[in-house]
């Protein structure tokens, strides 16, 4: 194995597409444990953290940057708490405080879990991946990005650099379920926000991110459709039935909270 | 005379003051070294490649690539093994690698030793084994019809009831009166608990040295030094001598470091390669590198009298101890022993079975059987409650047990059990009146995960009591040694392999060693096995009991020395055995002699939970517990016993569960297997009930194990009295509550 | 590989392996066995360090990814023979039985603290929800914070 850390992200893009078989590290949250466990042995490590231009997040005429380098712990407790409220509720799910420190955004893409915790704000959102390589950059609808269960569109020589989005100023919310109050993979979690018209989407209740939307006016049948929408399973963390079961309720709650 | 206790300033340190922990410094500057933290030069990394099938005939086993990669020193298999090939608590049915086939998924099945951990996984996955699947038993009701997992019948010949069924470590019948006497009213129930594991923090560790001349030192975090020794030396070919067992830090137990791990695998790569070898388990292989809890299907009928008086309890208690026996035999006995709860029974049927699957292999965990014949029985006194009308605090007041009477075994209750004391404390706890909305998501049901703001919570309030014995029962030898020197600068030195497992024990040596010797200046010695005898298991809520009559009772016999020889060195050992208890009659479970445990210690608990109701979650917002505890030796010591007792037993209660399927299991990590952070555990307060025990040195009893027996019941009432659903297995699943 | 780091405010160097977490570095290669190695999948905050000042787990972060970066263990809270407030408290609260969890407790209460004096019941315990014990049931955790918060 051998570790490559870049200081600037053409040297990050450069390495990526000679070695495109190196994985990228940035917060190690989810790459540590695979590389603890056993689970995998890549032939290199691509070292994210020391690339600043991955880092923070900006403004762009209304629309903002999110650097994939944002961890989870800069959205729930920084100025984008106002700006994007269902994301900071699902950042203050992530894991410990010490995941959150640590864990980004552009991680919890690249991972695609279909439990990844910023993913149904995101698509609420209308959220795009910006994606780079030294063949140039490109913007990804996030449904489109993440293709199925932690697959996703990226090429071999592509990182994930940025997630853009206008924020709809929506009210929204974000629900995560799971069997202890603390530190817990979905069992299901749900995003939803009521601007125009409602949005739904959730976690851990379909091998992809699924949008859900509806009129206003039809709020009433609005929980049937996003639990219809899902295609939950069973596994060690919930059974599908009460996965779907609790989508019913999360929606219903949800569209007390936002259309209040 | 009971009373309670407040904590009282800090003092120096004698019995019944509170006094800091002693090694409390040094663990909060990380300087206390644990198992896992030694390191010595030349030191070898131990690897152990484990079975990933729950049962299957291992066809071959080829190591010739293994043994060539880099950095590799050794790759052992049972061809290895010098002397004898299996080791146990109770019997010795379990291979120290897998001979041709195996019994669980984890098994070990052969080791390697290599300069870095990385190289030993490298060389561990070159190792081919060529496994044929069989079929595995994984149902514990159809164990005793599915072909034998241990032909030759381990359990026959210890005394024990013999059960021609194929795939029963222990069977016992308790017979107790009339056991068709029937009642006015009679409830019935099917419990069901699921396997929990132990989860203490410090997996499973140690280093194994040679000592150049053909023996081998062992540090290790275990419970039970001299019992490891005891099993070591034959696996390895020598005598108990060549075998010396040193306490390393011990990061939790529990009962999940009763049995062996790490001990004769370090031990052989050590010989092997003459070099220091150190395991450390993973927390993936650390839940298959021990015993859990015994699941268990516990079916119950519950006989009374129209005014409430238990008249015939009639239990049959199924466990499944997985694929090797472990302690299954005492587990077995003891949810028998307490299944019908600290109440007076007249008439009483209770069968208990533990038997062989190839599930995970369970055996000690603290409560030892009786947490789940609490969560049945418990449930059962609800029950009978309600359908009597009657408050069930009342009801249980109305039973409880007092000294003089006599427990479905036969044996007449002699000793302090303050029952009724410890229900009537419980139950005056006030719980604090329910919170206003709205509030911070971290104090509704859910927690961060933000999904009530109040919508579908309802409250509960349950209440149980528990109790189970003090030390090791049955007829076992149960001892403890202690080694005083004076020296001559005044001080004193205590020898004693109480193995300090967290719970405190080395607090408890210092206290009494102070208290007896009159002096402030006493240490205690790091615990082996080379320099003296043994002192037990720290399990069975025995250690400090044990630990304080054989320190007393040594340095009364130094200070009579000292006397008899002024002016000179003392160095006196002593051992001091409890009261002795006699066997069960294999036939009607009822006692051979006067008594069969040594003494009992219960809990009462009284639980405030909110459920959501529609997503079946929960909060658990107040606990109360009463607890009669004979004399706290250090009551705030005592406390924490109470309130991480109580944790584990919550835990049980909502979230914990080892899950298999085909018997294998699905959960092995902290991502899966979930135990309660600090936004699931509620304040507890607790009352200590102190009415000392006669029969033991300062009064004192056992503290570890009645919060953990009885709060799994109490959580659970807490549910039932939220949701009005019957919950009648353990963990409760969302789906449970809400679907 | 060869890594350059400052631990506890003194440079060292390790030669690791590159698939090394900097959990197993501090631990096995630089002589700071104080973080612990519970589960090694961020799970239970037992290995918790400051790396450049913020609250990590050090066994998900890669010893490289540390390389030229500021850690501060448990074993830097200590000064000289004194203990750090938020050491001591948790000796006279009883806040210690196994001690498995403490160091990184330590860490995380001291990394609170140093954020807020006197946090809220509900913020201490979101604030150390991220480190598991498995002995105390937090009780005396929670009452070892408030006293060090309340001495500072």
């Amino acid at each position: 194995m051998e570790i490559l850390t870049p200081r600037t992200l053409d040297e990050a893009l450069r390495i990526k597409s000679e070695r495109p078989g190196a994985w990228p590290i940035q917060g190690g949250t989810d790459v540590m444990v695979a590389l603890n466990f056993d689970r995998n042995r890549p032939e290199a490590m691509l070292n994210l953290n020391e690339v600043a231009a991955l880092r923070g997040w900006s403004r762009d005429n209304g629309a903002l940057r999110l650097g994939s380098g944002l961890t989870y712990a800069e959205i729930e407790h920084g100025e984008l708490r106002d700006v994007l409220p269902a994301l900071a509720e699902a950042s203050r799910t992530v894991g410990s405080p010490q995941i959150r420190n640590r864990g980004t955004i552009g991680g919890n893409l690249g991972t695609s879990s279909p439990a990844g915790d910023a993913l149904p704000p995101l698509l609420v959102e209308d959220a795009e991946v910006e994606c780079a390589s030294v063949r140039g950059t490109r913007r990804l609808p996030l449904g489109e990005f993440v293709t199925g269960v932690k697959r996703n569109a990226l090429e071999p020589d592509e990182l994930i650099t940025a997630v853009w989005l206008t924020p709809s100023e929506a009210p929204q919310t974000f629900m995560k379920v799971g069997p202890r109050n603390a530190m817990v993979i979905a069992v299901v979690s749900l995003a939803v926000s009521a601007g125009e018209e409602l949005r739904a989407s959730f976690g851990s209740a379909s091998p992809r991110p699924v949008l859900v939307t509806a009129p206003r006016e039809e709020a009433d049948a609005f929980p049937a459709r996003v639990a219809a929408a899902a295609a939950p399973i069973d596994d060690v963390r919930g059974s599908e039935a009460y996965r779907r079961h609790a989508l019913r309720v999360l929606t219903h709650r949800a569209l007390e909270r936002v259309l209040a | 005379m009971t009373q309670t206790s407040a904590p009282g300033k800090l003092k120096v340190g004698k019995v019944g003051e509170l006094v800091p922990r002693v090694d409390a410094p040094t663990k909060v500057k990380g300087e206390f070294a644990y198992a896992s933290d030694l390191i010595v030069p030349g030191m070898l990394w131990g690897h152990t490649l484990r079975s990933p099938h729950a049962h299957a005939r291992i066809r071959s086993l080829d190591i010739s690539e293994a043994v060539s990669m880099p950095g590799v020193h050794a790759v052992l298999t049972h061809d290895d093994v010098p002397g004898k090939k299996t080791y146990g608590l109770e019997f010795p049915d379990q291979p120290v690698l897998a001979i041709d086939r195996v019994l669980y998924y984890g098994e070990a099945v052969a080791l390697v030793a290599a300069e870095h951990p990385e190289q030993a996984r490298r060389a561990a996955e070159r190792i081919r084994v060529a496994y044929e699947p069989l079929e595995p038993v994984t149902d514990m009701e159809r164990a005793t019809e599915q072909p034998p997992l241990h032909a030759e019948g381990p359990a026959r010949g210890h005394g024990y009831f013999d059960d021609p069924r194929p795939n029963v470590v222990r069977h016992m019948v308790i017979r107790h009166g009339d056991v068709e006497a029937v009642g006015d009213v009679s409830v019935s129930g099917v419990y069901e608990v699921g396997i929990q594991d132990q989860a203490f923090l410090g997996p499973e560790s140690g280093l194994a040295v040679p000592d150049g001349e053909g023996g081998v030192d062992i540090y290790v975090a275990t419970q039970w030094l001299h019992v490891d020794r005891a099993q070591v030396a034959p696996c390895l070919g020598l005598p108990l001598s060549a075998v010396r067992v040193h306490l390393a830090g011990v990061g939790g137990a529990f009962g999940g470091r009763e049995d062996l791990s790490m001990q004769v695998h370090g031990a052989l790569l050590a010989l092997h390669t003459n070099r220091p070898v150190k395991i450390v388990y993973n927390r993936e292989e650390s839940f298959m590198g021990h015993v859990h809890r015994h699941p268990a299907r516990i079916w119950c009928e519950h006989r009374a009298t129209r005014e409430g008086k238990l008249v015939n309890v009639r239990m049959r208690i199924l466990l499944d101890g997985g694929a090797y026996a472990s302690s299954s035999t005492a587990v077995a006995s003891n949810a028998a022993s307490f299944a019908a709860g600290p109440y007076e029974v007249p008439n009483a049927l209770i069968e208990s079975t533990a038997v062989y699957s190839n599930n995970p292999p369970c055996g000690a965990m603290r409560g030892f059987g009786a947490v789940q014949t609490c969560f049945a029985s418990e449930a059962q006194m609800d029950k009978l409650a309600d359908a009597l009308g009657i408050d069930p605090i009342e009801l249980r007041l109305l039973n409880a047990l007092q000294p003089g009477d006599v427990l479905p075994t036969g044996q007449t209750i002699g000793g302090s059990l303050p029952i009724a004391e410890t229900i009537r404390a419980a139950a005056a706890l006030e719980p604090p009146p329910a919170e206003e909305l709205p509030r911070d998501p971290v104090r509704l049901p859910g927690g961060t995960g933000n999904t009530t703001h109040g919508e579908g919570v309802r409250r509960g309030v349950g209440f149980a009591v528990g109790f189970k014995n003090i030390a090791y029962s049955e007829g076992f030898d149960d001892y403890c040694a202690a080694r005083v020197r004076l020296l001559a600068d005044g001080s004193a030195e205590i020898h004693c392999a109480a193995a300090e497992v967290g719970q405190g024990v080395t607090g408890v040596i210092l206290q009494v060693a102070r208290t007896e010797l009159g002096i402030d200046d006493v240490r205690l010695a790091p615990g082996q096995t080379a320099t003296v005898e043994s002192a037990g298991s720290a399990s069975a809520s025995r250690m400090t009991w044990m630990a304080a009559g054989a320190v007393r009772d040594a340095c009364r016999a130094a200070l009579e020395e000292q006397q008899r020889r002024p002016g000179e060195e003392i160095d006196v050992e002593r051992i001091y055995r409890h009261p002795r208890t006699t066997p069960l009659d294999p036939q009607t479970g009822q006692v051979t002699g006067e008594r069969a445990h040594v003494a009992f210690a219960a809990c009462a608990m009284k639980v405030v939970a909110e459920v959501d109701v529609d997503l079946g979650l929960t909060r658990i917002v107040w606990i109360g517990a009463a607890q009669d505890v004979g004399r706290a030796v250090n009551p705030q010591q005592v406390e924490g016993q109470i309130e991480g007792g109580t944790a584990q037993g919550l835990g049980l209660a909502l979230m914990e569960e080892i899950q298999t399927r085909d018997g294998l299991i699905t959960n092995a990590s902290f991502t899966d297997y979930l135990i309660p952070t600090a936004l699931d555990m509620p304040p507890v307060e607790s009352v200590l009930i102190e009415e000392p025990e006669p029969s033991a040195p300062y009064g004192v009893k056992g503290v570890g194990e009645p919060p953990t027996v009885v709060s799994t019941a109490a959580v659970v009432g807490a549910l039932r009295a939220a949701t009005g659903r019957e919950l009648t297995r353990v963990p409760v699943r969302p789906d449970d509550i809400c679907l | 590989m060869r890594i350059v780091l400052r631990v506890n405010g003194e440079e060292h160097e390790a030669d690791c392996w590159e698939g090394e977490s900097l959990l197993f570095a501090l631990r096995e290669k630089l002589g700071f066995p104080g973080s612990k190695n519970a589960c090694e999948q961020g799970e239970c905050g037992s290995c918790s360090v400051l790396l450049d000042g913020t609250l990590v787990c050090a066994c998900l972060v890669l010893a490289a990814q540390a390389d030229g970066h500021d850690v501060t263990t448990v074993e830097g809270f200590a000064r000289g023979g004194e203990l750090h407030p938020v050491q001591q408290a948790f000796v006279d609260a009883g806040a210690v039985q196994c001690g498995f969890c403490t160091p990184g407790l330590v860490v995380a209460a001291a990394d609170l603290l140093q954020r807020s004096t006197s946090p809220s019941d509900d913020e201490i315990r979101e604030a150390l929800s991220g480190n598991l014990c498995r002995c105390t049931g937090y009780a005396k955790i929670f009452d070892a914070v408030r006293l060090a918060g309340g001495r500072a």
